[in-house]
Order: structure tokens, then C-alpha cells, then sequence
């Protein structure tokens, strides 16, 4: 029996193949470590993530997360519905609030629902997997099974916008959150001070506008170079893929020679915890981490 | 009190004291140089034990002055408090081993500064006597109000629920002034989201009610004389009676008027029936009584109200009121919940420019906007009348749009207060212009006095700023500089009814006080408590008038062969008068030319080959003196050169004192001084102002004297400068040390 | 008659009220209070052709400016960060009040018609509810072609280092353009989505109409 177990929501981006399975990859040996049972929610579905405001709009929005809600309810009654991804976490949780909040909004989703086969009884709680972490297992919990510690690295913690902002995790503060810092030290890395901790990458507009999303990751990745990190972790997939995988074009437009890489903040646990570089999915890094990759797996 | 005059000196060797100085040696000072008839040492003085010894050698002694050389004059208070006899306090513990380093290399400096201030102890208790009293008291313990407004009102009630009989005059023929006027009021209670009740009749009915509580109406105070306690007022009604009070302390509230939105036809204002003032919507809303509210130009119901704030208001151009009134933006917010709460669809529009909410008025800002209150953050450059509708033209200010404008069938100007403050007494002979405008042609009528006080300096209460009544502002709002007479509500700053009520209660409370105090002959507000009273020496006085002109208090008059006329229970024991008199003949039994004259001349002064400067601080011992005893506390270091004396105010400094200093060899004299001018500082609200005025002419002395000006310094210190007072002092002590010993030293 | 004109005179040009009726959150808008704080910690606020902060587009919808509202591409420039929301004294959601006007002047159709971020929203949510799951591939390619063919292959051309990256990391399937991750059970999911889309429709009739 594990210590803990959840309803599995991972999202679209942390498919096989995906942009962000390698976050899959290790968020599986990070659980595995600390005894936490994630069961993936049967045919979950897409969350329409936050720029699905526009075609979306109001109701169908709600009702995409509501079927997950229903499925996790159906299928895995009493657990909590845990995300690794920031918009589906984000996503999930204001439906949540919005239906539990508004009975006219809740009575047209059961509606619809009701032609998918589904109702909501009680809606779950939504947590990120950092909150699972820091909340249900506690810090000491985290550092328990440190192997190898990161000592001697410097990161930056790219906290970004949705795992902070409009929730943010418990207790934090939203210009300056120190959960990943914490986190960062709790494997033995040192957590550099920068400015831009929790500046956003542009998001969906790094598709649409990818000028002006450039500009703002740019501002990013220099402050933390700046501040002297060799590498920047998030917990955010789009976060991730937007600061790791434009540094080649922010390169040639504005002549600088970045190259840092962005990891997630369970591949530092991961390697930490004694596990491989293919169990922390570093392979899965556009912008190899050669440091992390020394250290991990070592016996 | 005996008339053998024996002086005791104590020595305290607790906290310290007895470890880092020699107290053997400052007994022997006492006796030898302070030449006291009695001084003894004491392990723990303010002990019950240590106390007892003292008391038991005036007992049994005939001790009748007691120095004691302990801890501060503001420490401990209660242990060393002996009515019967006058006390001096040599200040050892803040004043000398805590802002000392303790090691050997500063022992010597050490000793010799708690030498110093043991001989000056001495030379100041043998000056002084304990202070027996005003005698010349008051007894009436009647509250007079001067306004029957909501502030007047509450004050008046205040008073006598706290048992004290009132006197309420009021110039009109029915209680309530302005807020009677009113359809309803800002709200003061949970949830703050709607329009309340004004609470007026309930007041009126409460006072009528009340035996203790005597109302004139259509009546004006025709005459004030005398004192607090001793009040003579006349009351004159419009049927031409005169009756006569007597009465303890005085509470002004006569309210203000809103400012003439006849001086605003640019708005509208005098063009358009439809354009009104706030004190027109309310006569609106009042005859509307609940229902629609209706158009003065034809009757017919508004559809739509925009509210202009600041109307004439904030005006840096210097043609209306420079000032924010402060009430008028939730005022607003209430009228335009007049017609919301009637009808949600008449358009309701706010234009401001900043929007100013005080108090719980947050939530009644956010309370309109939910009930659809449009707030527009625009300055209104003009209101046009059409033949059907006004069109307000305003600059929008987010959106940048200088040419914006609005069609709507009521435009409210909310146009501020302007305070009923009677005759501006410092300035007689500059035309009475309500506002502070300047234009010639908009300059009105003399103001009618209020108070018609018999007092040298005028007959009202000097007025601050914008024509409010005095107030010492920022430290004690209340108190005037007319003591037992007190201004409350918007005749003292704008604002609003339950600012005034706070006000009023407050203010009352204050009054209560001065009675009591003049009923024992004690001092009011600042040295509340303090029975010493300045004495002249008429056969010395010159009538000169400096001290009547200059007494910050009005307590001064001239009698009938123009030699000052003192009266004690107006007096706030600042001294101002001492420092003022040329000739020298004003003292108080505790505080005398004599005796800081003597203190200064008590120092040991070494010689100019010695290496060892002494330096005069005088220091006001409402900031400075306990600035510097908290450096003490928190040890923040300063020069053994330095000798300290608190003076009551810079105000009270004579410049004999600085004359007499640097002729007997002091390198330096420093003076420690509240903020004077706009935003004073000063307790006594003049004191520093005209201790400076009068230290600036000291450089003509120097100048006669051949020293540096640097000689003397006037140093500006808040209570709050407990590290920059140390160091300013040292930076002194070097300079002093550059310029070199004073050439005086040898004579 | 246009659905953007049915509106507008249904409310008679009380812009402020169709807002609040039509317009997710837009009850919110009254509440404002101008201090312009959400302007200024807008991350996009330094970008030109950023024509209206909210704090502007605000007091436009009270000024009833309803065509400059609608017709700007403002409201499509945010990138859901969420520092206006927890920032704002007012608690307004601002986040959401801007999507629900972009979201609004999509369904009305006045919407700029080249705005980037309204094809990618639009390309976004059909990708995602047609499968029930993201096909990030399909959506990439969808968003170079969006301008026609020669377009999209430039555009694929400039991004092809980024696509090699990701598929050397393994973190792009190029077998995703022929199917895919997708849910099981697609009909139940777009017959959810078709009757969500009906109340939603049949709610904001019911409030013009009142």
C-alpha cells in the first residue's frame, strides 16, 4: 500500500512523444521514491488550457474539466485529482471554483455532462504535484531520500505565472515565492537570488506573437544568467519549453550566446534520489544538462 | 513652609552610578562647592528605604530643598515627588555614565562631568522654591458651546452626561446647523453601503431633554472675559437681552459654510437653475422625500446627474480653495445613491480627479459602484446649458480625451467648506477673505467676531492656515493657543459629521480637564499639573510690552497704568515671557533667570591650556531633553565636554544665559529647539519661533565679544533623533575644537 | 442584420450593460476604481501596437466607446499571466474580464481579423476538442499555415531548428500528424461540448432579451 495516492491528471504536453514527457519520465521516478501512487484518470481530456477563452468561452470550458472531475469521481472515489502540469492545474481548479460557487453555471454542466453519460456529485480537490509534495508529504519527507545531493550547482527557480498566480501554492507569496528555492535546496543545489522569478514567458502568445513573447523569455534567461545560475528548473511544462527552446532564435536576434538548461524541478529530485539520467529523462533535454547528467545515477 | 531655607543634596550609587563614579567625592562636592547645609550618599535612593531618608530629614531636619543626584528629572517621578518642597535633579545616570564609554581613559572626564552637574544642582536648588500655586483660581464648572451644530451638539452632550452643566449658544433659531439641512447621512455603521438616517432630531430632542443643558437660541457671545474657570460671558439674543455665564472652559464649534458656487459660473453655477451646489441637492432631496427627484428648471423627474468634485476646490491657480475638503467625495457618493437607490436607471456620473474616501468610505465607494454609480476620472473644464440639458465638458483623464463630454439633466458642484473662524487676528489690517482668495473684487465683509474675547491679542482664537482655527496640528489637535478654549468640527480643519462627533467628544474631554486644573490653579496642556506661575517685578518693569505682545497664549493683558497684567490659569508656563523681558523681572518660583543663571556659572570651567572644552547645551525638555535621555538609554555615546540644562522652551531662553556663558569661558553654547514655521513642532506652538527670532540677533554679540559665530549653534531636534542628537553634538565638540578655547577663559 | 448590431441595439448602446450581461465577468467592470495597477504590471505593457491597458479599456466600456473596445486587439495581447488579478486592490478578475471580451468580440465577429493570438485560440480549441486531447504537432503545422502554403513553409523553415530539437529529444512525434493521442470516447465529448455551447447561447439570449 502506498503512502498516498491520486487521481492522475498528467495533461496533453506529457504524453508519450509530447513536449513535455520527459516531465512525465520523472515525475514517475520521483513518485516512485517518495511511495506516491499516481493512477492516470481514464480518458481524461484536454482542459482547453487558458487561451481557450476565445473559441471556447465560458461554459464548454468548465465542462471539458468538469468530465474530468466526473471520470476521477467514477473511477477513483475520495482521491484528490494531483496535475503536474501548471495550466491544467490551473485550469481544473478555477472550474472548480466557478462550479461550486455558481448553481446555474453547475446545473448547465450537469446538463451537458448528462450527454457524455456523466454527473458530478461532489467535485474533487485539485492540487498540483507541488502541493502534494510540500503539503501531503512534508519537506522532511523530500529530503529523506537524498542520495546524491546537487552540491556546488547553482539554479535559478523559474517559478513563472500559473503555479502562482491566481492560486499560487499555500502560504507563498505571489512577487516572490520560495517554494522551488526550497525545493532546489532541499537536494543540495543553491537557489540563486534573481528578478525575474516570476515574470512570464509569453505563454500562447510565444506561438501567436513569438516577437514578444522572445522578448520578455530573453529577460528571463539573462537574469538568471546574470545572477550567475547554470541552470534554470520550473514546474511549469510551457514555462519550460518556451525558456529552453527559443534561447537559439533569442541567440541570432539579439547576439547573445545563451545556452542554459531548463529542467523540472522532479528531474533535480530524481537525480538527487540516486535515479538515472534516463529515469529523470534528461535525455529528453533540447538543451543538455551535462552537470546534472555527472551526478546522476552515481553510486 | 519653613522660612529656614536648609538645602539636602542626595547622591544615589544605584543603577551603576556608585561603580563608575567616585560618590565619596561628589558628596564632598556637594557639601564644599554646592556648600549644602546636609548631603548624604545612598545605595538605591528611590528605594521605599532610600526614599524614606530623605523624608525622614525633612521631618526631622527641617530639610526644605532637596537636590538629588541620581537619574534623569523625567525618571522616576512618583518615588522622588515632595509637594511641600522645592526638588532639583542632577542627571547622573542618562545624562552622564550611559553616554560614557566605561574604561579607564574616560573615568576622569566622567567624574568631572557628574562634578559639574552636582555643583550645578546645587546653585539651582538654592534659586528655586516649591512652587505654591496659582491663587488666583476659578470655580465655575460650566461648559460653554459656541454652535449648535451636530459638533456643538455633541459636545454639549458629552459634557453633561459626564456631569458637567452646559451652556449651548446658538445664533440661529434651531439646533442642528448644517446637518439638519440634510435628507440623510453617510453612513457610520456596518455594512457603510447606504444613505442613513442624519440622527439630527434625535440630538435636539436629547438636549432639550437634558436640565443640565441650557440653550440659547438666535443668540451671538457678546463678550468674553477672564480665565479658564473664571469665564465671564455675556450672551446677547436677538430680542436684545443680555444674560451673563459664568463658565469653565469653552468649546468652539461653529462649523463652516460651504464655499459660494456663485464664484463658479465656468460650472454653470447661477446660469442654470439645474446646476446646484451640494447643499442644493440636498434641499432636492428633501422635498422630493422619497420620491423621484425633480428638475428645478421644469419639474419634470432627472434622468441623469453628473456630480463635478473639487468644484473650486484644490485650485493651485489661487482663485478658489487651495485645499481638499475631504468629506465632499463621500458626500457625492451619497447623493448620487439618492437617485440610484429610486430609480437604478437614472444615469449617475462622478467625475474626479482623485476620489477621497476617509473612514469606512471604501466600502461606500464600492457599495455605488455596485449599485451603478459611473466614476469617471476626469477634470471638468465647463458645464454649458442647453435648452433641454447641460453638457458637462471634461478632460478625461485615462483616456486622454480633452474634448469629453457628458448631456445630462443635473450637474452638483461639490464646492467644500469654507470654516466660520471670526476675525483673523494676526491679521488685522489684511482684507477678510474667506478662502484665501486675493481677488479684490470678491473681497467680503469683515468677519463678525465669535467669541469677542477681552483678550490683549484679539478677540478670537488666532487662526492656523486657510482661516481654521488654531490647533496644535500634528501633536495635540485640540488645544488652541487660548487655553480653556477649545474649537472642534470643521471650524478647526474640513470634515465630516463623524469626524466632528469624534472631534467634539474629544475636545470636551480636553475642556473637562482645563477646568479641573484651573479650579486647583495648576497648569493645563503641556505641563498639565505644574503649579508654578510666572511673578513680574513691576518695580523693575519698563513697559516695555514684549511680554504681552509675544506670550504665545494671550494670558498677558495691560492694566490701566500699562504694566503686564498676568493671568495665571490662561498661562502655560512656557516662559516665553521670561526670555522676552529685557529688564528680567518675570520668574517662576521653579524656573528663573536665577536659576539656570547660576547653573551656567556653577561649572567648573578649566583652563585654556586644559585640552578640555566645555560646551552650554540648553535644551527644550519637551523633545530634545528626553531625545537626549533616550540616547542614554540606548547608550549612543556623546563628548564629556557637553553640560546639559532643560530650559521649558527655546522660548523662555534669555539671552543673558548665552552672554553670561561665553563670558565665563564656555568654548561653546548649542541650543536644542522644537520645528518652528509651518508644521511646528513647538508645545507652546511660538516658543521656538520667537527663541530663535531672538538668537539671531546674538551674532552682534559675538561680534562685540570678538568670538566666532560658530560659538553658538541652534540646533532643530525631534523627540525622535536619539542617534542623530549624539552625533551632532560631537560633530559640535570638534568643531569647537577647531576653532579653538574661548580667549574668555582667563578672566 | 450582423450579431454585432443585434447587440448593439438591443442594449441601445449601453455598452456597460451588454458587458455585464454578455461578457464573462463583465459585472465586474463598475467596480474599477482607476488606479491603473494592472497597466502597470501587465508583462506585455512595453510591447508597441499595445494600443489599451485595462485600466483604459475600463473606462472606455463606462464611456461607451463599444466599436474601439470590441474592434482592439488589446484584449488578445494578454498572456494569462494573472499578475493583474492579484494585484488589483479591487479584486477584479481582470484576467478573465479580458478574455471574456476577446471571447466576446470573437463570437460577435468584430474581432481584428489578423490578430495572431485569435487564429492560434481558435486553432487551439478545435485541435483539442476534436480528439479530446492535444496534437501539438497538428497544431504547430496548423498555426505556420494560417497564412497559406508558401507562408506556412517559410514559417516552418524558421522554426525547423526548434522541431529538431524537439524531436531529437523525443519530445515531438512525428507520427502525430496521422493520428495521434485522442480520447476514447470522442462522441460523448463533442455532444458535451455542442450542448454546452447551446445554454451558454440560450443563458445570454435570455438576458439580451429581458
Amino acid at each position: 500500500m502506498a503512502k498516498k495516492e491520486y487521481a492522475f491528471y498528467p495533461g496533453c504536453s506529457s504524453q508519450r512523444g509530447a513536449s513535455a514527457s520527459n516531465y512525465l519520465t520523472s515525475v514517475n521516478a520521483m513518485c516512485k521514491t517518495l511511495d506516491v501512487k499516481i493512477t492516470e484518470i481514464p480518458d481524461w481530456n484536454c482542459c482547453s488550457a487558458s487561451i481557450g477563452y476565445a473559441e471556447g468561452g465560458e461554459l464548454p470550458r468548465h465542462v471539458l474539466n468538469a468530465r474530468n472531475f466526473a471520470l476521477a469521481e467514477k473511477h477513483m472515489p475520495g482521491q484528490d485529482i494531483v496535475a503536474t502540469c501548471a495550466a491544467c492545474w490551473l485550469g481544473a481548479r478555477e472550474s472548480k471554483e466557478r462550479l461550486e460557487h455558481s448553481s446555474v453555471l453547475l446545473q448547465d454542466t450537469q446538463e451537458a455532462l448528462k450527454e457524455a453519460g456523466l454527473n458530478i456529485k461532489a467535485i474533487p480537490e485539485v492540487r498540483h504535484m507541488v502541493e502534494v509534495l510540500i503539503e501531503d508529504l512534508g519537506w522532511n519527507a523530500l529530503a529523506a531520500p537524498v542520495k546524491n545531493p546537487l552540491e556546488g550547482l547553482k539554479f535559478a527557480g523559474y517559478v513563472g505565472c500559473q503555479t502562482n498566480r491566481p492560486f499560487g501554492i499555500s502560504g507563498e507569496n505571489f512577487e516572490n515565492p520560495m517554494y522551488l528555492d526550497k525545493l532546489i535546496e532541499t537536494v543540495g543545489g543553491e537557489a540563486v537570488p534573481y528578478d525575474q522569478k516570476v515574470t512570464c514567458c509569453g505563454g500562447a502568445l510565444a506561438f501567436s506573437e513569438p516577437d514578444k513573447a522572445q522578448a520578455q523569455i530573453k529577460d528571463i534567461v539573462e537574469s538568471a544568467y546574470d545572477h550567475g545560475a547554470e541552470m534554470i528548473v520550473t514546474p511549469c511544462p510551457l514555462c519550460q519549453a518556451n525558456v529552453e527552446i527559443y534561447q537559439g532564435h533569442i541567440n541570432k536576434k539579439y547576439g547573445t550566446k545563451f545556452r542554459i538548461p531548463v529542467l523540472y524541478y522532479s528531474q533535480l529530485m530524481t537525480v538527487a534520489y540516486g535515479g538515472s539520467a534516463k529515469e529523470a529523462g534528461l535525455d529528453g533535454q533540447v538543451i543538455k544538462a551535462p552537470k546534472l547528467e555527472a551526478i546522476a545515477g552515481k553510486k | 513652609m519653613s522660612a529656614e531655607k536648609k538645602v539636602a543634596a542626595y547622591i544615589c550609587k544605584g543603577c551603576g552610578l556608585g561603580e563608575r563614579l567616585d560618590a565619596d567625592a561628589l558628596v564632598n562636592v556637594a557639601q564644599k562647592e554646592g556648600k549644602v547645609q546636609l548631603a548624604r550618599s545612598h545605595d538605591f535612593l528611590c528605594s521605599e528605604e532610600g526614599v524614606d531618608l530623605i523624608k525622614s530629614d525633612i521631618a526631622n531636619e527641617g530639610v526644605t530643598h532637596i537636590m538629588i543626584g541620581a537619574c534623569s528629572r523625567r525618571a522616576k517621578t512618583e518615588a522622588f515627588y515632595f509637594p511641600q518642597n522645592a526638588v532639583a535633579r542632577a542627571n547622573l545616570r542618562e545624562g552622564v555614565i550611559w553616554i560614557r564609554p566605561d574604561t579607564e581613559e574616560a573615568r576622569e572626564t566622567t567624574q568631572e562631568m557628574a562634578a559639574d552637574y552636582i555643583r550645578m544642582g546645587c546653585a539651582e536648588i538654592k534659586a528655586m522654591s516649591a512652587p505654591a500655586g496659582n491663587p488666583n483660581t476659578g470655580s465655575s464648572r460650566t461648559l460653554l458651546v459656541v454652535g449648535g451644530g451636530v459638533s456643538g451638539m455633541t459636545a454639549a452632550l458629552e459634557a453633561s452626561r459626564t456631569g458637567y452643566p452646559v451652556v449651548l449658544v446658538e445664533k440661529s433659531g434651531q439646533l442642528g446647523g448644517w446637518a439638519a439641512k440634510l435628507w440623510r447621512r453617510i453612513p457610520v455603521h456596518e455594512p457603510f453601503k447606504a444613505p442613513a438616517d442624519t440622527g439630527v432630531a434625535d440630538m435636539v430632542a436629547q438636549i432639550q431633554a437634558d436640565p443640565n443643558i441650557k440653550v440659547y437660541l438666535n443668540a451671538t457671545v457678546a463678550k468674553t472675559d477672564g480665565a479658564p474657570g473664571r469665564f465671564e460671558v455675556q450672551i446677547a439674543t436677538e430680542s436684545g437681552s443680555v444674560a451673563t455665564e459664568d463658565i469653565g472652559a469653552i468649546i468652539q464649534a461653529t462649523g463652516a459654510e460651504p464655499y459660494d458656487a456663485n464664484k463658479l459660473p465656468e460650472l454653470g453655477y447661477g446660469k442654470s437653475p439645474d446646476v446646484v451646489d451640494q447643499a442644493g441637492l440636498e434641499a432636492l432631496a428633501r422635498a422630493a422625500n422619497g420620491g423621484p427627484m425633480l428638475k428645478p428648471s421644469n419639474g419634470k423627474p432627472v434622468k441623469s446627474v453628473a456630480f463635478v468634485q473639487c468644484a473650486g476646490q484644490r485650485d493651485a491657480g489661487g482663485q478658489h480653495l487651495s485645499y481638499c475638503s475631504g468629506y465632499c467625495c463621500n458626500a457625492s457618493i451619497k447623493q448620487a445613491m439618492y437617485f440610484k437607490d429610486g430609480n437604478p436607471d437614472v444615469d449617475t456620473t462622478i467625475l474626479f480627479t482623485d476620489l477621497r474616501t476617509p473612514g469606512n468610505g471604501e466600502d461606500f465607494y464600492r457599495s455605488a459602484q455596485e449599485k451603478g454609480v459611473i466614476f469617471s476620472k476626469g477634470k471638468v473644464a465647463s458645464v454649458s446649458p442647453g435648452a433641454d440639458a447641460l453638457t458637462v465638458n471634461f478632460h478625461d483623464l485615462i483616456l486622454d480625451d480633452k474634448d469629453a463630454r457628458l448631456e445630462v439633466d443635473l450637474v452638483v458642484l461639490a464646492t467644500g467648506q469654507v470654516p466660520n473662524s471670526g476675525v483673523d487676528i494676526e491679521a488685522p489690517n489684511k482684507p477678510q477673505v474667506e478662502g484665501g482668495a486675493a481677488d479684490a473684487a470678491t473681497v467680503e465683509a469683515k468677519p463678525i467676531s465669535i467669541l469677542n474675547l477681552q483678550y490683549r491679542q484679539g478677540p478670537d482664537v488666532p487662526q492656523l492656515k486657510w482661516g481654521f482655527t488654531d490647533s496644535h496640528f500634528i501633536c495635540f489637535p485640540y488645544e488652541t493657543r487660548r487655553t480653556g478654549i477649545y474649537t472642534v468640527g470643521p471650524v478647526r480643519r474640513p470634515m465630516d459629521m463623524a469626524q466632528a462627533r469624534e472631534d467634539a467628544t474629544g475636545a470636551t474631554l480636553k475642556a473637562i480637564q482645563a477646568i479641573e486644573n484651573a479650579q486647583l490653579g495648576r497648569a493645563a496642556h503641556p505641563r498639565s499639573g505644574d503649579l508654578s506661575f510666572p511673578k513680574v517685578r513691576l518695580e523693575g518693569c519698563t513697559q516695555c510690552k514684549r511680554c504681552t505682545v509675544e506670550c504665545p497664549f494671550g494670558a498677558i493683558d495691560e492694566d490701566e497704568r500699562r504694566f503686564p497684567l498676568f493671568n495665571e490659569s490662561r498661562c502655560r508656563r512656557c516662559g516665553t515671557c521670561m526670555g522676552a523681558c529685557p529688564v528680567r523681572v518675570i520668574s517662576f518660583e521653579n524656573y528663573s533667570v536665577d536659576t539656570v543663571g547660576s547653573q551656567i556659572k556653577a561649572v567648573d570651567i578649566p583652563d585654556e591650556f586644559s585640552e578640555k572644552p566645555r560646551i552650554l547645551i540648553l535644551a527644550c525638555e519637551n523633545d530634545a531633553y528626553p531625545a537626549l535621555d533616550m540616547a542614554g538609554m540606548q547608550h549612543n555615546e556623546y563628548s564629556a565636554f557637553v553640560r546639559i540644562i532643560p530650559v521649558r522652551c527655546l522660548g523662555s531662553v534669555n539671552t543673558i544665559w548665552i552672554t553670561d556663558a561665553l563670558n565665563a569661558g564656555y568654548d561653546g553654547v548649542m541650543l536644542m529647539g522644537c520645528k518652528h514655521g509651518e508644521n511646528y513642532q513647538c508645545h507652546f506652538v511660538k516658543g521656538s519661533e520667537l527663541g530663535r527670532y531672538r538668537l539671531s540677533k546674538i551674532d552682534d554679540t559675538l561680534k562685540n565679544l570678538n568670538l566666532e559665530t560658530d560659538r553658538v549653534r541652534d540646533l532643530e531636534v525631534a523627540i525622535a533623533d536619539i542617534e542623530h542628537v549624539p552625533a551632532m553634538i560631537n560633530q559640535y565638540a570638534e568643531r569647537i575644537v577647531e576653532i579653538g578655547m574661548s580667549p574668555f577663559k582667563s578672566f | 442584420m450582423s450579431a454585432n448590431a443585434q447587440m448593439a441595439t438591443k442594449y441601445k448602446n449601453n455598452f456597460l450593460k451588454e458587458v455585464e450581461e454578455q461578457v464573462e465577468m463583465g459585472e465586474w467592470v463598475k467596480m474599477c476604481m482607476q488606479c491603473g495597477v494592472c497597466s502597470g504590471s501587465c508583462p506585455t505593457n512595453f510591447h508597441p501596437g499595445w494600443e489599451h491597458p485595462p485600466q483604459e479599456i475600463f473606462m472606455m466600456i463606462r464611456a461607451g466607446k463599444r466599436e474601439e473596445v470590441l474592434t482592439s486587439p488589446s484584449m488578445w495581447m494578454c498572456t494569462s499571466c494573472y499578475n493583474c488579478i492579484v494585484r488589483c486592490p479591487r479584486k477584479l478578475p481582470i484576467t478573465h474580464i479580458m478574455h471574456g471580451l476577446a471571447n466576446y468580440a470573437h463570437r460577435l465577429g468584430v474581432a481584428p481579423k489578423m490578430q495572431p493570438t485569435r487564429s492560434f485560440a481558435k486553432l487551439f480549441w478545435n485541435n483539442c476538442v476534436k480528439t479530446g486531447r492535444v496534437n501539438e504537432l497538428k497544431l504547430s503545422v496548423g498555426l505556420y499555415f494560417k497564412d497559406g502554403l508558401s507562408q506556412g513553409i517559410r514559417n516552418g523553415m524558421a522554426m525547423k531548428d526548434v522541431a529538431l530539437g524537439l524531436l531529437k529529444a523525443k519530445r515531438l512525434n512525428p507520427f502525430e500528424l496521422f493520428g495521434g493521442h485522442k480520447c476514447k470516447d470522442q462522441n460523448g465529448i463533442h455532444a458535451m461540448l455542442k450542448k454546452a455551447r447551446e445554454l451558454e447561447e440560450k443563458r445570454k439570449a435570455l438576458k439580451a432579451a429581458a
